[in-house]
């Protein structure tokens, strides 16, 4: 559904994405990990076309994103740091961007679950971290996307809030939509994922199954198993070297 | 499109600087009015006003509008809609308000006070010169990341224009004063917006005459139909060039 070839990205020194190749099709659930800076949220970025890549294409559904913008009806966006127009309530954020959408299927399940109506007239800039998350989960399910990219999804909410939408993201999964998360509670990505993409320094290191993963390592949990996998490869790594 | 224009008008209208700035403008309008009788030398004295501060608070106001509503534009590129739609949406709805609000702060006292053809020459002028130095601000904004940087390069645009190519025109015609520099000077004026008005207004108020032969110069080219229409041309290719080029760099800018 979604493929990604040959994309680089540099700001200035820095090279955010080297060469990354990556296919991602409809019905499975892809865990994008890798340590701070990795390229995770650029690579991110550069599917919705927030980040225009250095060199490289990315297709959506076979056709070419950079200068469409038609494609992002069909994906809901959960950012890392959820960053609002300060002044504006709950509400009339909601209001807002129902109303430039414009699409028919709505799907208010969060909006409810996380009890946002109580809070519809609180401004943007009086709300805590988590509120925001809870914002930005809710507007990224709200038009039943088949695709759903989530940046850091549990980041910052209260242990119930996070069961809430985990269980939301397991919904969706089952419903066969392509999911890209980005986390770093391992745990979680398990449970949630199908399929394993490992960024270290803007290249791609390991795309496949999260059962073969395991199978690979001999592991039976995906922390332990993508622990194995670093040491292995850096092992390799400094025997070519 | 039109959605988003309304969403971003709204924004503005909240700020309330809009209004104050309408409301500076009206008082001092019916100030001039109330000091002199004569509508022409009020025109006179509004045409400092239209040529320094309006391009001034026009250029600032664009640049910060820009950067406070750099959240909502992070949120609609996230969004179904065009880049270009969301780029030219911000100009259209800073561009309006601050035209409405000259318009309604310096054309209102006009009409009730009746400046006459000269005054609707004037309004013209700073309207055209608004949208010149909307265009520049959002070229100021788009070519760096940091609110600060823009604002100082915003400043800048204001003083080239107002001051410091003045400073050098003058200069030019000095050194070279032993030359025919009529078509010189003609040209070298097309290349700053806010000289170009001063003189389509000069040349209105029909004190032409006090610049001697190259006021008469002047006359003879601008005063034609074909310089009339040259001139705006050349206003309204200020309005144009910095803005397709800031839209240009805002197509690739990432987020």
């Amino acid at each position: 559904m979604i493929s990604i070839k040959q994309v680089n990205k540099t700001f200035g020194k820095l090279h955010a994405l080297n060469h990354v190749n990556l296919e991602l099709t409809s019905g499975k659930s892809y865990a994008l990990i890798g340590p701070n800076g990795s390229g995770k949220t650029t690579l991110m970025k550069s599917v919705l076309g927030l980040v225009v890549p250095t060199s490289g294409e990315i297709y959506f559904d076979g056709k070419l994103i950079a200068r469409d913008w038609r494609y992002r009806d069909k994906i809901g966006y959960m950012p890392q740091i959820g960053r609002y127009p300060e002044n504006m309530t709950i509400g009339q954020l909601i209001d807002m961007i129902k109303n430039i959408r414009q699409q028919d299927t709505l799907d208010e399940e969060l909006i409810d679950a996380f009890k946002l109506y109580k809070m519809f007239d609180k401004r943007m800039h009086a709300l805590s971290g988590g509120t925001r998350q809870k914002v930005s989960a809710a507007l990224a399910f709200l038009f039943n996307t088949p695709v759903l990219i989530l940046d850091e999804p549990t980041a910052g909410l209260d242990p119930v809030s996070v069961e809430l939408l985990k269980e939301k993201i397991q919904d969706e999964k089952r419903r066969g939509k392509l999911l890209i998360i980005t986390s770093h509670i391992l745990s979680d990505l398990d449970e949630l994922t199908t399929d394993v993409a490992y960024i270290y320094e803007g290249k791609l290191h390991y795309n496949n199954s999260i059962e073969a993963l395991k199978a690979e390592t001999g592991e039976k949990r995906l922390g332990k198993a993508i622990a194995t996998m670093i040491t292995q490869k850096q092992l390799i790594d400094s025997i070519n070297a | 499109m039109t959605r988003i224009v309304k969403y971003i008008f709204y924004d503005i209208l909240r700020t309330r600087f809009i209004l104050l700035y309408t409301a500076f403008l009206l008082v001092s309008t019916i100030a001039l009015f109330q000091l002199d009788s004569d509508p022409g030398k009020v025109v006179m004295s509004l045409l400092n006003i239209v040529l320094m501060v309006a391009p001034l608070i026009s250029i600032v106001f664009a640049t910060i509008h820009f950067y406070n509503s750099y959240e909502f534009i992070e949120l609609m590129l996230a969004q179904p809609v065009n880049r270009s739609v969301i780029f030219l949406s911000e100009y259209m709805a800073v561009a309006v308000s601050l035209c409405l609000a000259f318009i309604a702060g310096v054309g209102i006292p006009m009409l009730f006070y009746g400046a006459g053809s000269t005054g609707f020459t004037l309004l013209f002028c700073g309207v055209v010169l608004t949208l010149v130095f909307t265009s520049l601000a959002f070229l100021a904004s788009v070519l760096t990341r940091d609110k600060a940087k823009a604002i100082g390069i915003a400043l800048l645009f204001w003083f080239y224009f107002s001051l410091i190519y003045d400073g050098l025109l003058l200069w030019v015609v000095y050194t070279f004063s032993d030359y025919p520099l009529e078509k010189v000077t003609i040209s070298l004026i097309a290349l700053n917006p806010v000289d170009l008005a001063r003189i389509i207004m000069l040349l209105r108020l029909d004190i032409s005459a006090l610049m001697g032969y190259t006021g008469a110069f002047y006359k003879d080219f601008l005063g034609s139909n074909a310089g009339a229409i040259a001139s705006v041309g050349i206003l309204l290719v200020w309005v144009i060039a910095p803005l397709a080029w800031a839209r240009q760099i805002f197509s690739k800018k990432d987020l």
